[in-house]
């Protein structure tokens, strides 16, 4: 029952970020969607070994990155996403159609192991088109990072549907993750806020020149 | 026996209350603000006054601007025996009374809205035209959010719905309970121009939407329309009630007392919203009326993970 709680929240906080402009309240669901999702491996079985990936992760998520996103926004003094590709209205609506569409096909996957909730696969698949969808339908590189971040989340909800098989699979998750974390925050926002400052521009294509 | 104290009970008591729903949140409000506000019995002195008071008529108008109030009493007082409060079935129950109730709604709107364009005033036009927007969003948000409780419950009457609803329900499928409750909230606001998407206080301004529409009755057709809308809060009220509250586990004589209080407490608490919100810019109603026809979406598609 707590997975399926888990599973609703991180469907809820995906709308959200579908749905709102404010950069900032969007920092703020991401990380309640990283620690969510950082205490869901602790729900089948405790380890030790467990505890730490998700009290590392934890920590990651809802300390590390919301902390130096929220700085680099007042240091870009950005805190609106003004005009995306596609309408937020649009954007909900397309929300419900991601997940019957995972829904669906995660129907037809075929798993090795039996999972403890029928709806994590899905909600993994939703996590990560949402993610992808933010990156490509926004146009503010922030909400782009913060889309990234919503798709690794999904990356790891997927790794998290047969962890219990496969510890190895949580290690290699947990690398993964801070291996982004690093990536996105050291590369992309230094980049991103240089370019911001000189070019002062709020369109990524103007990046590329 | 039994079956027939509860309804006329059920009917009768919408009939009797709903003007009070008003009255309770005025009074609310007004406790907001600190004022001591209107009693809380004003709605019936309203109607009282304007029933009384003979009806003006444009030379403009025809048949269908006469016909128009009379159109939505009846309509809205059949929606009224189909749904029920509390436990039991209603007068009109029957499979798929869910389809029923609500094209009756849709007529309610579509009467409201001929008549406000057969006046010819430009003013009525707009709100006309903003009504039928933003009710062609508010609908389907309605109907799936219906749909994903005759899903969940495999029945298709509201007086099955309602008395499918157990505490295990809530239990094991917490989330569709949640997302329809959130869903159908959000459509109560909006059909019963409610402050989020409009503001029932102002008169003359450019932003209202169904007051309005109404703004060229006058006398026992303005109290049938104002009785009308009355009866309108009650019933989406009620179905708030009955997709929330389990009432199978208890007596109907407990029941019916139960359902009622917890209508009121829903007036209450469109009285706090009304008071701690503004009403929303035009252009952002459409985003709020998608967040509701997603949520019920979201519902449906939990109810067939099941």
């Amino acid at each position: 029952m707590w997975t399926d709680i888990i599973m609703v929240l991180l469907i809820l906080t995906n709308m959200v970020v579908l749905g709102t402009s404010r950069l900032r309240a969007c920092i703020r669901v991401v990380a309640v969607q990283g620690v969510a999702l950082g205490i869901l491996p602790l729900l089948h079985s405790f380890e030790w070994q467990l505890l730490i990936f998700a009290v590392l992760s934890i920590i990651l998520k809802g300390i590390v990155f919301p902390v130096m996103l929220s700085r680099t926004l007042r240091q870009l003094n950005v805190w609106q996403e003004e005009s995306p590709y596609v309408g937020y209205g649009l954007s909900l609506l397309m929300g419900p159609f991601a997940l019957a569409f995972s829904s669906w096909i995660s129907l037809r996957l075929p798993l090795p192991y039996t999972i403890h909730s029928t709806m994590l696969i899905p909600v993994a698949l939703f996590t990560l088109i949402v993610g992808l969808f933010i990156i490509v339908s926004r146009k503010k590189a922030l909400t782009q990072v913060l889309g990234y971040l919503v798709m690794e989340n999904g990356i790891y909800a997927f790794g998290m549907a047969i962890a219990y098989h496969q510890p190895m699979l949580i290690e290699l998750g947990v690398l993964l993750d801070v291996f982004v974390g690093v990536f996105v925050m050291g590369i992309a926002i230094f980049h991103i806020s240089r370019q911001f400052d000189h070019i002062n521009t709020d369109q990524l294509s103007a990046l590329r020149n | 026996m039994r079956d027939y104290a509860i309804m006329i009970i059920q009917p009768a008591a919408a009939m009797v209350l709903a003007p009070m729903l008003l009255g309770v949140i005025n009074w609310v409000k007004a406790n907001f603000a600190g004022r001591r506000g209107q009693p809380l019995l004003q709605p019936y002195y309203d109607l009282w006054k304007l029933l009384h008071k003979s009806a003006v008529y444009s030379s403009t108008t025809s048949w269908i601007f006469k016909a128009m109030p009379i159109v939505c009493l009846s309509a809205i007082l059949l929606v009224t025996f189909i749904i029920p409060l509390g436990f039991g079935k209603t007068i009109l129950s029957f499979n798929g009374d869910l389809i029923l109730a609500a094209y009756l709604l849709g007529l309610i709107r579509f009467f409201i809205v001929i008549g406000a364009l057969d006046t010819g005033s430009s003013f009525e036009g707009m709100g006309a035209s903003r009504e039928v927007q933003f009710s062609a969003l508010a609908e389907p948000a309605f109907f799936i959010a219906m749909a994903a409780m005759a899903r969940q419950t495999s029945s298709i009457s509201f007086s099955n719905i309602f008395s499918a609803i157990t505490p295990q329900m809530w239990a094991t499928n917490s989330a569709t309970l949640l997302l329809v409750t959130a869903a159908i909230v959000i459509v109560l606001l909006a059909e019963n121009s409610r402050i989020p998407v409009d503001d029932p206080n102002t008169h003359l301004e450019l932003t209202m939407i169904h007051e309005v529409m109404i703004l060229d009755n006058s006398g026992p057709d303005f109290a049938f329309l104002l009785y009308s809308a009355a009866l309108k809060l009650w019933i989406f009220a009620a179905i708030l009630v009955g997709f929330i509250l389990p009432m199978n586990v208890m007596p109907w004589q407990i029941s019916i007392p139960v359902s009622i209080a917890a209508i009121f407490v829903v007036s209450i608490l469109i009285g706090i919203v009304e008071s701690c919100m503004a009403r929303l810019r035009l252009v952002r109603v459409p985003h709020l009326l998608f967040t509701a026809v997603a949520l019920a979406i979201l519902a449906l598609i939990f109810t067939f993970r099941n």
